[in-house]
């Protein structure tokens, strides 16, 4: 298989945690004392750590700690998430717990660019939908949902819900390519005609 | 859609190509980086065998997670010192300009970078580091990045870019004696919403910006992303290009060139905008936040709303940020005791700040622990040549070296247990300040100063004659 086809996603499926508040930000998905490490590779173990413990007691009730959402692969949000710093670490942390999707109202620009540069997939759905996730994961834990990136569709329990997402990062999914980086680098003659172009570059 | 603004006629200039629906492969102008977000990203181009394309673009400075007491290496947070060591190696081995501490330019990247020239009209300029869109004020598309799109642009100094629609802001009225862009910016955030912005760049008009300097036109531009807007920028004008003039790092030779450019990209009269809204300057008084984030502000004689005006999430996310902060519905803002007061950050950590606090410190005791932190070593030696930190001294403060210092606690400045503080910085989200149950009410550096007098909440008005 090709480094391409291993990063193609189509669909994600799995149990979803609910997190429903407004405006979480970077801060509360990634305290910043855990930021003074040159590597991604603890980040998991920090995700929203200042809410899942406290005076170093574990809230055994957090999403994050209940037992009853253990494995979830997709996280329901409510509006603005992850705004506030740009810091991946956020994002970084959720892919590595776990999450490898995020349902929310809406999202903070920064952090939704960063959650689709890692494979990490962010989509929308109405406030309304939003409550029907909620109270679908709050009747059952164990409901098995199913984001259908090609028909645009969350599936559970025979019902659909309609989900929006920015249709370049849809396809990017689709074909594997959401890591920009060999796209940008095969452009290199025509970021060579722009240089030539921008004539600021020149001033002294 | 916008049409003929700045933003759209930079982002042309900027465009290499589409890439795919909508989206723009940019070209980057300037390249910032900073010790935080960027080891990973250096770490992804070696482990690719990527070299850094342009580090003629690219400028770095080491500011987070240095101290502000004692700048004696090794630091003693060893996390600290490994962070700071990194960087310098990636910088040198990739031939990057660097500031380190004592080179005299060292300081708050979004201090720095403006106070060097290096930030001109018309450029996209980004860094890891979501105040990026301090930027604005000299009319440049800067906005904040993750650490992967920071490889990119290392490796490619460009990055596939979603187009923002564009909401104009007009200023109208004036600020009245005491009342400080800061006070503007939160003021903004607490009509517009910490939503408003989702989606949007905000560029900033009306009949006001003639009378704002560069240093207020950057807080405001600083707090656009406390909006949810990407970015902000102003249209480049006389004070924008003076301010440039001499500057190290700024066009010399072709200087008159460089501004015919830069009048050239400012949006054009018939301009179209996505949406307008107009914002009296007139009727504001100090603003103070009462809650976790930068919308739940007050003006200083007002009351913390009552939770009736709220309802479902709404009440349950306000009676929440009041039961964190300790504070009951219905209380005055003024007179809230506080533990530290914080001048400083990429906010509020300019001359003109610190003139600010200085009028209403001199003469005057603080009441409680009052840490001034500079925004760079520039801004330290102007302070000192007007002899500000001998009024800071005197009236009890602490004058500390320049770094991001209690903005957000990455270094040894925190609060302790459920500390409250004043600060000039741009959040007060829970645990920012280093500590998790730690409280912070932002304010402009008047109303800091006041309050650090008075060891409580306090309006800044009455000590400015």
């Amino acid at each position: 298989m090709s480094i391409i086809q291993e990063k193609i996603i189509s669909k994600i499926q799995g149990t979803a945690m609910p997190k429903p508040a407004n405006d979480q930000n970077t801060d509360d998905i990634v305290p910043a004392r855990f930021l003074k490490e040159i590597t991604f590779s603890k980040m998991g173990n920090y995700a929203y750590y200042d809410e899942r413990f406290k005076e170093g007691k574990k809230i055994e009730e957090h999403p994050f700690n209940n037992s009853k959402y253990a494995s979830a692969k997709i996280l329901v949000a409510g509006a603005n998430y992850g705004c506030g710093s740009s810091r991946e670490h956020a994002p970084q942390a959720l892919k590595r717990f776990g999450i490898n999707a995020i349902i929310a109202e809406s999202f903070s620009e920064i952090f939704a660019g960063n959650c689709a540069s890692i494979g990490l997939i962010g989509i929308t759905v109405s406030k309304e939908n939003i409550s029907k996730l909620i109270e679908t994961i709050n009747e059952n834990p164990k409901t098995e949902f199913t984001i259908d990136l090609e028909k645009k569709k969350i599936l559970f329990n025979e019902k659909e819900i309609p989900f929006d997402i920015i249709e370049a990062r849809r396809q990017s999914f689709l074909n594997g390519t959401w890591d920009a980086m060999a796209i940008l680098q095969k452009n290199e003659s025509k970021i060579k005609e722009l240089e030539k172009k921008l004539a600021y570059l020149q001033f002294k | 859609m916008s049409k003929n603004t700045l933003y759209d006629k930079v982002w042309e200039l900027h465009k290499i190509c589409e890439l795919n629906d909508k989206q723009v492969q940019l070209f980057v102008g300037r390249h910032l980086v900073h010790e935080v977000t960027s080891p990973q990203a250096f770490e992804m181009l070696n482990e690719n065998n990527l070299q850094v394309r342009n580090s003629n673009l690219t400028f770095s400075v080491v500011d987070h997670v240095i101290p502000t007491d004692n700048l004696s290496r090794p630091f003693k947070d060893t996390q600290a010192e490994l962070m700071t060591k990194t960087l310098e190696e990636n910088v040198k081995n990739n031939s990057i300009r660097f500031f380190g501490i004592g080179s005299g330019k060292q300081g708050v990247c979004h201090v720095v970078f403006p106070e060097q020239g290096i930030i001109w009209p018309g450029q996209v300029a980004v860094c890891g580091d979501s105040h990026t869109c301090t930027y604005g004020a000299f009319g440049a598309l800067a906005f904040g990045i993750g650490t992967t799109q920071v490889s990119h642009v290392l490796a490619t100094q460009s990055l596939a870019m979603d187009k923002l629609k564009i909401k104009k802001i007009n200023f109208t009225g004036k600020l009245n004696k005491g009342i400080t862009a800061k006070d503007l910016a939160l003021f903004m955030i607490k009509k517009l919403g910490v939503k408003g912005g989702v989606g949007f760049a905000y560029e900033f008009s009306g009949s006001l910006v003639s009378e704002l300097d560069m240093e207020a036109r950057m807080t405001i531009c600083n707090m656009a992303v406390e909006g949810g807007a990407r970015l902000g920028y102003f249209n480049p004008d006389t004070i924008t290009f003076n301010y440039l003039k001499d500057k190290e790092f700024a066009p010399k030779k072709d200087f008159d060139e460089a501004v015919e450019f830069w009048k050239s990209i400012a949006s054009d009269a018939n301009a179209e905008f996505d949406d307008i809204i107009e914002i009296n300057a007139s009727e504001i008084k100090p603003v103070i936040t009462f809650g976790v984030n930068p919308q739940q502000a007050v003006l200083i004689n007002e009351k913390i709303p009552s939770s009736e005006n709220f309802s479902g999430k709404e009440k349950e996310e306000f009676i929440d940020a009041l039961n964190y902060q300790g504070l009951n519905e219905n209380q005055s803002i003024e007179g809230v005791p506080v533990d530290l007061v914080f001048i400083g950050s990429c906010t509020n950590g300019r001359l003109t700040d610190l003139i600010q606090a200085a009028e209403i410190l001199k003469n005057n005791k603080v009441k409680v622990k009052t840490w001034i932190v500079p925004g760079s070593e520039q801004v330290k030696k102007k302070a000192e040549e007007l002899g500000l930190d001998k009024i800071f001294i005197t009236a009890g403060c602490e004058w500390r070296f320049p770094g991001c210092s209690i903005c957000l606690a990455m270094n040894p400045d925190r609060l302790i247990g459920n500390q409250r503080s004043a600060a000039t910085s741009n959040r007060n989200f829970k645990g920012r300040q280093g500590s998790p149950t730690g409280r912070t009410h932002l304010m402009s550096p008047y109303s800091a100063a006041a309050t650090a007098i008075e060891g409580k909440i306090a309006n800044p008005l009455k000590y400015l004659k």
